[in-house]
């Protein structure tokens, strides 16, 4: 839309960022705070601190979990168990309800699934902590978003992620010195310095930006683009799924009707151990237990290597014959796709890798938001004679300015508001894991209503302040609250409860400071007649 | 971004024009060529259809790119027009061409 092919990319950069670029802020925030979705829910459940922790064999972990969900459920026709690892050190238990009777002509109902979590040291259920949805909030709000059905949400998800892999694109064609601006940075320098700021983010982390956009349309790519599959299997879902997931495929055998003795596991265990040069198990799930009709199946743990379709080997539930393997063949589109959908979930990392996962995640969120602050600074300087002399600015800039304050400042606060709100609501109330939601939401709201009324300074100042104090004294809360507080945790080695304590502090320190940092501007602002700095940026540049 | 003199109707029909040839003829170009490459990769089917699903999604934001870049929108989607056309080709013969040879 302009002359010149760097200016076209420059304005399609500005373009495409700005418009989805609130919905952009939440995704990655939600995505990045995922990364630590299991220490975020643990932490959020005190009642859990105190479980042991010792290393229990596999083999001894997945018996114990098979004896209890035969107390629990055993006519369910399929058991899942995920078994523990360094970051979640209890059993995950779910199973099936069973069918019940459908009248004809009447659809079956949805299956309903029944959760536990078992302490593999003793094989005994781990009595409810308080009902939260702790992490997993974050993680589907990342691409469910919220208030809304899940199929609108991925839709939308898909179309800003679309967005923003052509902002990534055209933003790296608008930079002829990309490599040079990554080293550049102009502080107190207005405009400039948001350029550099948005810049030595975006360049930094460039690789993990465009790698994670790329896998998270691929994670739903399916759905986004099924034309493939439409032309190649005319249609047909259930031969492409078993094609493209053969380890899914096989473990949906008949329920026979006739009962029969599930076979012991330890023998599977340890033939799907040696099959896999020594990989664990990461899940055992049970297709119609203790019927005649009984299969096993045995999925690697996925710590293994990157990707997320690890392979699986499926053993008769009766006498422990192995009946198929998967995944041991190469397949190197659908091992691409593995290792791309692996890498969006982050799940094979040791803990340094996560961290720098989660790093360039904040980065991210740096991105996107200095980039819609940038949009208002630059759309502010052509009205900079017209305030000069008391006039206002476009409904457009107001709008913009007042949904980045709600929307970027507005954000920690309602995080924060979400922890307090885990802490600080009574433990035993009805639906209360929604009620942590509400808050969360009702917090942001406000923020976002005051953000659009009073789109200013002082607007930023307050809600920072807000976001940075709620964050910072989470360490306090905790304390407060429970008994695994910082002065306990941190001697006892339960780095999954202080990390998540000591990382609010640090977000916090860092919120207030940029509180600070808004302030002390504004003062220099009052001091010096605001001075209009003349933008660099190829094209993109308000003349 | 529009200056404030460019901002008349003309340049809003303009830059709708392209958002459409974008957002549209993007995605068309790029379901096409990912049901294209499923049935013209000399692969086995399930391999064919992941490698197409996976490159459409560049397909798709180099065409957004394309058409911005484009000197005219009537450029734009000719352009676009031109890069199906090998897929185009490819569906065809996968659809007629088998019982013609």
């Amino acid at each position: 839309m302009k002359e010149g092919f760097r200016q076209s990319m420059a304005w399609l950069h500005t373009w495409a960022g700005l418009l989805v670029g609130w919905v952009l802020f939440v995704i990655f925030v939600g995505g990045t705070a995922s990364y630590f979705k299991e220490e975020i829910t643990f932490w959020m459940k005190p009642e859990l601190h105190q479980s042991s922790r010792s290393d229990v064999p596999q083999v001894q972990a997945a018996e114990r979990a098979i004896a209890l969900l035969q107390k629990r459920g055993a006519d369910s026709p399929r058991w899942f168990i995920d078994m523990p690892t360094a970051r979640e050190p209890a059993v995950r238990m779910l199973w099936t309800a069973p069918p019940q009777p459908v009248a004809p002509g009447e659809k079956p109902k949805r299956q309903r699934f029944t959760q536990a979590s078992m302490d593999p040291a003793t094989g005994e259920a781990i009595n409810n902590p308080r009902e939260t949805r702790g992490g997993e909030f974050f993680y589907r709000l990342h691409f469910d978003l919220h208030y809304m059905p899940a199929i609108w949400a991925r839709w939308i998800v898909g179309f800003c992620a679309m967005f923003m892999l052509v902002a990534i694109l055209s933003g790296i064609v608008t930079h002829k010195r990309i490599f040079k601006d990554f080293f550049t940075f102009r502080p107190k320098k207005g405009q400039r310095s948001w350029l550099d700021a948005h810049n030595a983010t975006a360049v930094l982390a460039l690789p993990y930006h465009l790698m994670i956009t790329y896998t998270g349309l691929v994670t739903l790519m399916f759905m986004y683009m099924p034309w493939a599959q439409q032309v190649a299997y005319k249609g047909d879902q259930k031969t492409f799924q078993a094609e493209i997931f053969p380890a899914f495929a096989s473990g949906n055998a008949k329920r026979v009707g006739q009962a029969a003795p599930l076979t012991p596991i330890a023998p599977l265990l340890e033939q799907a151990m040696a099959h896999w040069d020594g990989g664990y198990v990461g899940r055992i799930s049970v297709n119609n237990p203790n019927d005649a009709g009984a299969t096993i199946t045995l999925t690697r743990k996925d710590s293994h290597d990157i990707s997320s379709d690890q392979p699986s080997m499926v053993f008769s539930g009766t006498n422990g014959k192995l009946i198929s393997t998967a995944g041991d063949t190469a397949r190197p589109a659908a091992e691409t796709r593995g290792v791309l959908y692996g890498l969006h979930l982050g799940r094979f990392s040791n803990p340094l890798m996560r961290w720098l996962f989660f790093v360039s995640g904040v980065a991210g969120c740096i991105m996107v938001a200095t980039g819609l602050l940038l949009w208002a600074v630059k759309e502010r300087q052509k009205y900079a004679k017209a305030i000069a002399k008391g006039g206002r600015v476009s409904f457009g800039l107001r709008l913009v300015d007042g949904l980045n304050v709600g929307a970027i400042a507005g954000m920690p606060v309602a995080m924060a508001a979400f922890f307090w709100g885990n802490r600080l609501l009574p433990v035993d109330i009805a639906e209360r894991a929604q009620a942590e939601i509400t808050v969360f939401f009702t917090v942001w709201g406000i923020a976002t209503v005051a953000g659009l009324l009073w789109p200013t300074r002082r607007m930023w100042q307050a809600q920072l302040v807000a976001g940075g104090a709620l964050f910072a004294t989470i360490p306090l809360l905790n304390a407060f609250t429970t008994s695994t507080h910082l002065g306990a945790s941190i001697p006892a080695g339960m780095w999954r409860i202080a990390g998540v304590d000591l990382t609010c502090l640090v977000f916090g320190l860092a919120l207030l400071w940029s509180a600070w940092w808004v302030g002390r501007r504004a003062e220099k602002k009052t001091k010096k007649a605001a001075e209009v700095a003349e933008g660099n940026w190829a094209g993109a540049g308000a003349q | 971004m529009p200056t404030v003199a460019s901002e008349g109707l003309r340049y809003r029909l303009a830059v709708a024009a392209r958002a459409v040839a974008a957002i549209a003829g993007g995605y068309a170009l790029a379901a096409l060529s990912a049901a294209a490459l499923s049935v013209a990769l000399p692969l086995s089917r399930p391999e064919a259809s992941l490698t197409g699903t996976l490159a459409s999604f560049g397909a798709y934001a180099c065409a957004v790119m394309w058409v911005f870049a484009a000197r005219t929108a009537l450029w734009a989607w000719l352009g676009l027009l031109v890069a199906a056309t090998p897929f185009g080709l490819m569906l065809a013969f996968y659809f007629y061409g088998g019982s013609a040879a």
